[in-house]
């Protein structure tokens, strides 16, 4: 059971809002992190912005864990290996297929008014609703 | 260079945004999935906040805009019409989402708990992005 946590959710969720709005008004680019990642697959070295927009989310990371967030630390013991490693795959694959995930999708997209962004966050909130369902 | 900065100073403000939402914590999106048990609705806010900042600001500013500051011109998808492989890879993102309660952005940020899992996590979604975008080349 976790803590409801609505304020620090709103202000955490404006923080990533400005962050993809200053990236789109600055550098014309959509924050999406699946697809910075594919790109880093397909052409490794011809996308340095995303090596600096990664680099300062994993800095983020670092200097923030456990510090800023409500939860004192992450706590993956409940995870299985096996529910890690099938979950990263489909993930992989989904996001890939779907061109997007919750940030391309479901902020930029939606944001943008997006059909395609509207349709996708739909189906993925439903799928992973039905899985953690099933899952129990 | 001083552009790479300021990309790094948005990626940064991104983390640090995940972090503070609580997004970053795989138990708290696997409780906001599960809305018939220990429905923990928190994340919900976290795109009413960013959906706020993020439309208002693009209908606002960007779409009165020719081009961005720093770039010749606006990087934005082409497509617009729904197609069969959006609808299978949003299902199947869902479905993997569900599985682990770790979505792209917040394993990023998570690589440094150092914990083999979010490694292990990120190696299979790397291979499984790999591996879509060969078969996408061979089919088209």
């Amino acid at each position: 059971m976790t803590e409801f946590t609505p304020y620090s959710a709103l202000l955490g969720g404006m923080m990533i809002g400005f962050s993809a709005l200053f990236l789109l008004i600055l550098f014309g680019k959509i924050a999406g992190i699946s697809g910075m990642l594919g790109n880093l697959l397909s052409k490794p070295l011809s996308h340095a912005w995303v090596w600096s927009f990664l680099g300062g989310m994993i800095l983020a990371g670092f200097i923030f864990s456990g510090t800023l967030n409500e939860v004192e630390s992450i706590n993956l013991d409940l995870l299985s290996w096996r529910y890690v490693l099938l979950g990263g795959f489909v993930v992989g694959i989904g996001t890939s297929l779907g061109s997007g995930c919750t940030s391309g999708h479901g902020i930029c997209g939606i944001g943008r008014f997006s059909v395609r962004s509207l349709i996708a966050t739909c189906l993925f909130m439903l799928t992973a609703i039905i899985t953690v369902y099933v899952r129990g | 260079m001083k552009q790479q900065l300021i990309y790094s100073l948005l990626g940064f403000m991104f983390g640090t945004g995940l972090i503070i939402a609580g997004m970053t914590d795989p138990n708290k999106v696997i409780n906001f999935l599960d809305i018939t048990g220990h429905w923990d609705p928190s994340l919900a806010f976290v795109m009413i906040g960013a959906l706020m900042v993020f439309g208002l600001g693009y209908h606002f500013i960007v779409k009165r805009m020719i081009k961005p500051y720093g770039q010749e011109c606006f990087n934005l998808p082409t497509k617009t019409k729904p197609d069969v492989k959006l609808v299978i890879g949003s299902c199947l993102f869902g479905i993997g989402w569900g599985i682990a309660g770790i979505c792209p952005g917040p394993a990023m940020v998570n690589l440094t708990l150092f914990d083999a899992k979010i490694s292990g996590f990120i190696i299979m979604m790397l291979i499984g992005m790999k591996l879509t975008q060969l078969v996408n080349k061979r089919i088209s």
